[in-house]
């Protein structure tokens, strides 16, 4: 055994040898399996697959709704997680716990929950359907299950930090002569910015591949209301396998860019949480 | 960090009435988003009367499905919480070349579309896939059968244990361990009876919550599974169809069934932080 101080303990070729078997069988070779799939297809095939109006269309319509869920989680995030470490009043445990049920509840069970809501008969799409807006079966629908599903993530990367906030900085901006909105927008606000990004990445990416909540909502047009991963399982029930593997893998390299980027950014942020 | 209830220094507080429109614009935001639809999933099982929501559950085609999906999350929650605590313990106990890679793998189905995580099953196991001929000559199905179902919720479901631990084994040091190691424990009792009282609680959260989803996977299982009723055919996949065939209520009143398993997964975890900060310590 090596005298290395880490490794007085026992335990690492069992638990490495487990760790590293089992994810190459259930995780890289599988991963690995769409890489090769797809290379097997050929430049041209490829191309028509990825670069087909109805696939642009559908990248199109994910990068959008999951970043305009993001950025309204970006904004309601930051405000639950101000108001649940800021302010005590009656049941802000109970709010606390259930900021986390888009974790835990099925995106199945969600989908069809939002659709009754929001559907023209629905408790609130009635309302809105007498102003003219038609939420359910539209892509605004979309936005709407994105936004369920992704409001976590904000709260719950925006929220530590914002408790770790040592109240003399704030008192130290306030001798300065700072006005509250000051202190707010120009010392405490930066501090959150990085811990909001990793938060408005992770809402971003599960918005992008999210299933479930959306395609119950969503109406399911080609072209209008149809995500990435619809057309993806459209392509597969199509026994298209090539075109539903091209598609997949320009998506998978999207989300590995993704989750590079959000441990890239947590990273920083951490660093940059020590260092202070 | 606990706040105060006594009045706070000026400059440290908004005012009374910013306060309040602050509080009620986050709590018009909760509920319209999560409390709502929450609340629907119960009215709307409940809209025909209990009879029909006991119908609903007692129907033998759910009772198939409730079966199956029992069944399939007894078999990949523990498999994972293996795996979790394995990975857990040697990524962060040890120094080793490739360990940053292997975390970003292990978080790999947390960033693949659930879709996408079914589907490459299928390209290796499907008929059409890269041994499914081989497959089909020995008379083994995969896909669109029960072991699909579980392959695709093990890899949906792999991170969650992990995650959880490791960053709480990271931060808790060896002392105890090595203590234990220099008074003579085993390996096997050192870990039994020192490592892992250290992480029960953090173990538990991660059990209920790869528990919760495995239980609620949709996309995943959806490619794998073929929907054959009584077959392979888990209760969210009944969820859908019940809803696609217009039984909203018997649609509702099985997803009330997913909705309260993610009720006590919310419960379990209020209750595990309430002990942690209460000072229990992990």
């Amino acid at each position: 055994m090596s005298t290395d101080g880490r490794r007085v303990l026992p335990g690492f070729r069992p638990a490495i040898s487990l760790t590293v078997g089992y994810v190459s069988l259930l995780i890289l070779i599988p991963l690995a399996g769409l890489v090769l799939k797809s290379a097997s297809l050929g430049p041209a095939q490829f191309w028509a697959a990825v670069s087909s109006p109805r696939a642009v269309a559908a990248y199109r319509l994910s990068i959008l709704t999951a970043a305009a869920g993001a950025t309204i989680n970006a904004v309601f995030g930051v405000l639950v997680a101000w108001v649940l470490v800021r302010y005590r009043f009656p049941g802000r445990r109970l709010v606390d716990a259930l900021v986390d049920l888009p974790f835990a509840l099925p995106t199945a069970v969600a989908g069809i929950a939002l659709t009754s809501l929001y559907a023209e008969n629905g408790w609130i799409g009635q309302f809105l359907a007498r102003v003219g807006i038609k939420v359910a079966y539209t892509p605004l629908g979309i936005v709407v299950a994105l936004t369920f599903i992704g409001l976590p993530f904000v709260v719950r990367t925006v929220q530590p930090v914002l408790e770790d906030l040592s109240p003399e900085i704030e008192d130290a901006a306030a001798v300065l002569g700072a006005g509250r909105f000051a202190i707010v927008t120009r010392v405490i606000l930066p501090v959150i910015v990085p811990a909001l990004a990793t938060g408005f990445a992770l809402a971003f990416a599960r918005g992008l591949g999210e299933y479930g909540s959306v395609v119950f909502i969503a109406g399911n047009m080609p072209m209008v209301s149809e995500i990435t991963p619809l057309l993806i399982m459209i392509k597969l029930e199509q026994y298209d396998y090539a075109g539903a593997t091209a598609i997949a893998l320009v998506f998978l390299m999207a989300s590995f860019t993704m989750l590079l980027t959000i441990n890239a950014l947590t990273r920083r942020a951490t660093a940059r949480l020590r260092a202070r | 960090m606990p706040v105060p209830d006594a009045p706070r220094p000026a400059h440290r507080d908004e005012r009374r009435v910013t306060r309040l429109v602050l509080i009620g614009t986050a709590l018009a935001f909760l509920v319209l988003f999560l409390l709502l639809p929450l609340v629907a999933v119960f009215v709307k099982a409940f809209e025909k009367g209990a009879s029909a929501y006991a119908a609903a559950l007692t129907d033998p085609v759910a009772m198939e499905a409730i079966k199956l999906t029992l069944l399939v999350a007894a078999i990949v929650v523990p498999i994972n919480v293996v795996f979790g605590v394995a990975a857990a313990w040697a990524i962060a106990k040890f120094e080793f070349p490739g360990r940053q890679m292997l975390v970003t793998l292990i978080d790999a189905p947390f960033a693949v579309s659930p879709v996408v995580s079914g589907m490459v099953f299928v390209l290796l196991f499907g008929a059409h896939g890269v041994i499914g001929p081989w497959l089909i000559a020995h008379d083994v199905k995969i896909i669109f059968a029960f072991p699909g179902i579980v392959l695709a919720t093990l890899f949906v479901t792999s991170p969650f244990v992990a995650r959880e631990l490791l960053p709480l084994m990271e931060s808790q040091g060896n002392d105890e361990e090595e203590a234990a190691l220099t008074l003579g424990a085993s390996g096997w009792r050192m870990f039994l009876h020192v490592s892992l009282p250290k992480i029960r609680w953090g173990l538990l959260f991660g059990v209920v919550l790869c528990n919760a989803r495995a239980m609620g996977e949709f996309g995943a299982v959806s490619v794998v599974s073929g929907h054959i009723q009584g077959l392979t055919n888990t209760v969210p996949l009944h969820v859908e169809i019940l809803y696609n065939d217009y039984q909203f209520s018997a649609a509702f009143a099985v997803a009330s069934l997913l909705s309260i398993v993610a009720l006590l997964t919310l419960a379990i975890k209020a209750l595990v932080e309430r002990r942690v900060r209460s000072g229990g310590g992990w």
